[in-house]
Order: structure tokens, then C-alpha cells, then sequence
């Protein structure tokens, strides 16, 4: 019975749009959950190194939300934080070897961040809370939506400090020399962390005013 | 007066009322009405009434205790820049030209920092605070005066939403709000605020003067000056009086010294904060002056007291009633750290020469903490005094 009641259900329905949509606003990550936050600091000085690291990040959370979610029969439930740990870690690893391999110069400047992705709350996160107790289509959909809330915010900061901090975008001069000639300077603060923080504090600040529902009562 | 009044309550009232064309505009109304008119709604409950100051008064005590500093920034900037050009002036030339600096800057300041406030009165529907009345004239004075406009404009607007506004408006910001714009400044725009071509207007962008350079006392002595030399450049009179480079209103502890005065005299300043900071200071200088290995270390304890922003920032922003700690005990700790620590910062890191901004802000965070411990102290003295009582 039961398994003809799940044949009726839509492939992509309600609920597998809710789990993509979910980490945009209502649940996200970094905004709401506050998870992710130390690569959301560091790494978002140049929109290039955000969308490689959101990529990154995605890349390892789908597939190890695939493999766990496939494995969670057969995992004991004591040895269960291991087993994700060197899941994800060799996800991690193959990523690592990928970027090294294709985008150098930017693996470079990620440096122990995309190692870090294994101490990523997000991913651990994830794994723990949804990919354990679903079939693996939900999982990969779950790990696909929190992966891209993670990824706009990270990209929205970096978009940001890039333009002002720098005043280029992926690495092309966007504000023109006139602007320079005129005495406008770059701004040196959004280079450093701080302004990364000050930045998510500001999306935050905005997304609960837009967003009342968010809003704890004290 | 009352003609005035009258023409506002019929002709101009109603269009801000509800049901009004600028209905949404009523808080930029109501500020400036009550700045012409004392406000119309009285207290709902008892009121303890000590003595009639309100936000208002205090403020413009204070601003009133910043014009002795502002004068002089105003002189000063027009007699460094003669005497960096090597001409010889008249008293109303180097005003004139300081005015010409300095103004723009404080209009600046105070018109982008008030339509911040307006706006989010606006956004927020509630009344515009008179919070900004001190630190738009506190911003203009801890800048140097060749600071471009639009760079005083933006750290303005940062200084009030981030802040102040974010954490609730005049009254429940964490940070001074002046500091917050000197600091963003600082750390956004280095090259405009430290370093040995900002000090003097004018020559230091356009280009036309090579030969000049306006180090700051304390940008000579990171740059490793011998001591000797620091006290013939800023003898100790010239830094007491104010006639050596710095930014605009921080260079005369004389005239820091009249708005002390104002300050303490109408018991708006707090002159715990004030002592123990003064205390602090001396006490790190005295225990650099032991050591003595650099130039910075070398630098007279008493001399450090005067170069530099230790006297303005004492007297004007370690005292914001705000953002310093509120007990008594906790304002002794909280000044002498203050001290204590932007003088240790002066010293250790010669890349922030002005050591006292950050340790100002650094203490701003920490009061909330020293008062905490402050009060929890008290409480356990009294628990432990109740039991012995009752044992």
C-alpha cells in the first residue's frame, strides 16, 4: 500500500521544492543557522574564490549526502559520526586534487579553506540531521539546497567587498579610472575580515526586516 | 513667536498628521518643531525630577565645550600650513585658510550624519534623537583637515548605521560613534589618515609642494627619530599649547583642558574616567620610560600625555556617557585601561601611532564586562555581609 501511495507522488513535488527553497530565506546556513561562517569571513575577498569554494562546497555535500544516505541502513548508529567524518573527508580530498589540477592559481589562494570543508558545520550538519533518516533523492536535493544557500550568501559578500575593496569583479577593473582621477580610493577595510563579518550582520539585519517570521521573541 | 507658532500648528501641522500628504515624514517634523517648541505631551506617570536637563542641554554643553578646540584646529591648520610653506602669515590669514579647511568638513559631518538619522526616524516611525549633535562635531576633530569630503561623508554614514542605529539608536550603541568613523577611516582609507603627508593641507596631494613633509610627533618617533630630536621638534610647551601637526581638534591640551572644565564644571564629563585615564597613561609611559630601548619607549611619560589624541580623546571620548562604564568603580577601571592601553598600543605597534582610538573602542566593548564584574562584586560583599550577620 504504502509503496503505491509513494509511485503516485510527483518526482519533483512540494516537498523536494520546499527543501531546495528552505535554505534560500527561512533556514539558511549562514544567515539563519549561523553555520559556515569562518569560510564566509575568509574567503570571500574575490567573487572567483567564493563561487569555486561554493562549488566546492556543493560538490562535496551532494555526494556525500548520496553515499551516506545509501549507507544509513548499514551504519551503526555509534561509529556514525566516523563513518561521515571519512566520507566527507575523501570527498574533500577529491576536490582538493581536482582544483590543484584545473584552477591552480585559485586552489592556491584557498589554500587550507577547501581542506577545511570538513570541519564545514554545514556539511556535518546535513549529513546528521537529513541525509541519515531519507532516501538518497531527498538527501542530494537537501544537500543541493543548502549548498546553494550557503554559495549566494558567500557570493552576495564577496560580489560586495570585490567591488569596493578592490573595485574589479572576477578579477576585471569594474570602476572606471575616471573615478580614480576624480580621488575615489579604494576602501581598505572591506579587505579585512571584519567587514566580512559587518557584511553578513547587514544581510541578516535586512533579511529579518523583510522577514518578520525570523525574528526571536524575547 | 507666537505668529510662528501659530502658522506651524495650522499650516504646516496638518500636512504631517495622519491623513497627511507627508504623513511619512512626521518624525523630521516633529524634530524640528521641538527643536523650535517645547514639545507638547507630558509625562504619563511620576516623574523624579532633579533638575531640567534633558538629551538636548547636555549635548549642547558639550558642543560648547568642543569649540575652544575647534578654534584652534582652526588656527593651527592655516598656521602648519604657512609654516610648512615657509611664509610668514597674519593671524586672519591662517584662520581664514583653517576655516576654509575645517568648515566644509563639519558641515559635511553634520549633514550627512543627520540625514542618516531623519531617515531612519522615518523608516523606523519614531522620534529623531538629538545623539548626533556631539558626534558631528567630534568627527570633523579627530580627522585631519586635508581628509577629501566624501571620504568624511561615507565613514559618517558608517558610524551611524553600524554604529548606532543597528544596535538601537542614541543610547544603546556599543561603540562611540565619532571613534567608529575615525576608526573606519583609519583602517579603509590608510593612506589618507596616518603616515607623514596627511598632516598639512594641501600640500600632500596636490603635488605642487615636493619638499614638505608633516610627520605627526608620534609618526616621528615610530619612524625610529631619536628622542633628543622629538623633544626639540614638539618641545613640550608647543605640545601643550598645540602648535605641532596632528588632526584638527587634538593637538591643544589647553584648549582640552577650557572643555574639560565646561565638563566637569556642569558635571557632564566624568572626571573619574577623566583621572584614572590620565593615571593610566602616565603609569605605561613611567614604565616605558624604565625600560627605554626605542625612541617611542624613550618619550617623556609626561610628554606622551601631551602629543598626540590622549588629552581630546580623554576629555571627549573615553567620557561618552554612553559607551563607558556606568558604575563608579568600573569608571576607575575602565579610564586607567584606556590609558593604559593606548599608550602600550602607541608604543608596541608604530603602524597605529594613534593608539588611543583603539584602545577607547577596545574599552567601549570591555565596560559592559567591567561593570558586570563591578556589580556582581558588590552583590557578593553584601551576600556574604548578610550571612556573617545571620550565622
Amino acid at each position: 500500500m504504502s509503496a503505491l501511495a509513494e509511485k503516485k507522488k510527483p518526482f519533483f513535488g512540494k516537498k523536494e521544492k520546499k527543501l531546495i527553497t528552505d535554505p534560500f530565506d527561512d533556514s539558511n546556513p549562514i544567515t539563519v543557522q549561523v553555520l559556515g561562517i569562518c569560510s564566509a569571513l575568509a574567503i570571500t575577498v574575490q567573487v572567483k574564490q567564493a563561487v569555486v569554494m561554493s562549488i566546492s562546497v556543493i560538490f562535496v555535500m551532494v555526494f556525500s549526502s548520496l553515499i551516506v544516505s545509501l549507507l544509513r541502513n548499514l551504519i551503526p548508529t555509534r561509529v556514525r559520526i566516523i563513518v561521515q567524518l571519512v566520507v566527507v573527508a575523501t570527498m574533500v580530498i577529491l576536490v582538493d586534487q581536482v582544483l590543484k589540477a584545473y584552477v591552480y592559481d585559485v586552489s592556491k589562494q584557498l589554500s587550507v579553506f577547501v581542506g577545511l570543508i570538513i570541519t564545514n558545520c554545514i556539511v556535518m550538519g546535513r549529513l546528521e540531521a537529513f541525509a541519515l533518516g531519507n532516501k538518497p533523492f531527498p538527501a542530494v536535493i537537501d544537500a543541493i539546497g543548502n549548498g546553494l544557500g550557503y554559495g549566494i550568501i558567500l557570493i552576495i559578500v564577496a560580489f560586495v567587498r570585490e567591488l569596493f575593496g578592490s573595485g574589479k569583479l572576477w578579477g576585471f577593473q569594474v570602476v572606471p579610472q575616471s573615478f580614480y582621477d576624480f580621488g575615489y580610493v579604494n576602501n581598505g577595510l572591506m579587505i579585512l575580515p571584519p567587514m566580512a563579518l559587518i557584511t553578513v550582520g547587514i544581510i541578516i539585519w535586512i533579511q529579518r526586516s523583510r522577514n518578520t517570521a525570523l525574528i526571536e521573541e524575547n | 513667536m507666537k505668529a510662528l507658532h501659530n502658522f506651524i500648528e495650522n499650516n504646516i501641522k496638518p500636512t504631517f498628521d495622519e491623513g497627511g500628504k507627508l504623513e511619512k515624514l512626521y518624525p523630521a517634523y516633529d524634530a524640528l518643531y521641538t527643536f523650535l517648541f517645547v514639545p507638547a505631551h507630558a509625562n504619563h506617570h511620576g516623574v523624579h525630577v532633579r533638575d531640567g536637563i534633558d538629551l538636548k542641554r547636555t549635548m549642547v554643553t558639550v558642543i560648547l565645550a568642543l569649540v575652544p578646540c575647534l578654534l584652534f584646529g582652526i588656527w593651527n591648520t592655516g598656521h602648519q600650513h604657512f609654516l610648512a610653506l615657509g611664509q610668514t602669515a597674519e593671524f586672519w590669514d591662517k584662520v581664514l585658510f583653517g576655516a576654509l579647511k575645517v568648515m566644509p568638513i563639519v558641515v559635511v559631518s553634520y549633514t550627512v550624519g543627520l540625514g542618516v538619522e531623519f531617515a531612519m526616524a522615518v523608516i523606523k516611525k519614531s522620534q529623531v534623537e538629538e545623539g548626533f549633535l556631539v558626534s558631528g562635531m567630534l568627527i570633523p576633530l579627530c580627522l585631519p583637515a586635508d581628509i577629501p569630503l566624501w571620504m568624511v561623508a561615507v565613514a559618517t554614514i558608517f558610524a551611524v548605521l553600524i554604529g548606532k542605529e543597528v544596535f538601537g539608536g542614541t543610547g544603546m550603541n556599543v561603540l562611540n560613534p565619532a571613534l567608529t568613523a575615525r576608526a573606519f577611516l583609519f583602517f579603509a582609507y590608510p593612506t589618507y589618515m596616518s603616515g607623514d603627508t596627511v598632516w598639512h593641507a594641501d600640500e600632500a596631494f596636490s603635488g605642487s609642494v615636493d619638499a614638505v613633509t608633516g610627520a605627526t610627533a608620534l609618526g616621528d618617533a615610530a619612524a625610529k627619530m631619536p628622542v633628543d630630536q622629538i623633544g626639540a621638534k614638539y618641545d613640550m610647551m608647543a605640545s601643550f599649547i598645540g602648535t605641532i601637526p596632528g588632526s584638527v581638534g587634538e593637538t591643544s591640551v589647553v584648549a582640552c583642558l577650557i572643555g574639560a572644565f565646561i565638563l566637569l564644571l556642569t558635571g557632564i564629563g566624568s572626571w573619574r574616567i577623566m583621572a584614572s585615564m590620565v593615571l593610566g597613561g602616565y603609569t605605561m609611559g613611567l614604565i616605558f620610560n624604565f625600560f627605554a630601548v626605542n625612541p617611542l619607549m624613550q618619550i617623556d611619560a609626561l610628554h606622551h600625555l601631551l602629543i598626540g589624541g590622549f588629552a581630546f580623546g580623554c576629555v571627549f571620548m573615553a567620557t561618552d556617557p554612553v559607551s563607558a562604564a556606568q558604575t563608579n568603580t568600573g569608571k576607575y577601571i575602565y579610564g586607567f585601561l584606556c590609558g593604559f592601553l593606548g599608550i602600550m598600543i602607541r608604543v608596541f605597534n608604530p603602524a597605529y601611532p594613534e593608539g588611543i582610538m583603539l584602545a577607547i573602542l577596545f574599552m567601549n566593548v570591555m565596560a559592559p564586562m567591567v561593570d558586570h564584574y563591578v556589580v556582581q562584586a558588590n552583590i557578593n560583599r553584601r551576600l556574604k555581609r548578610l550571612n556573617t550577620v545571620n550565622a
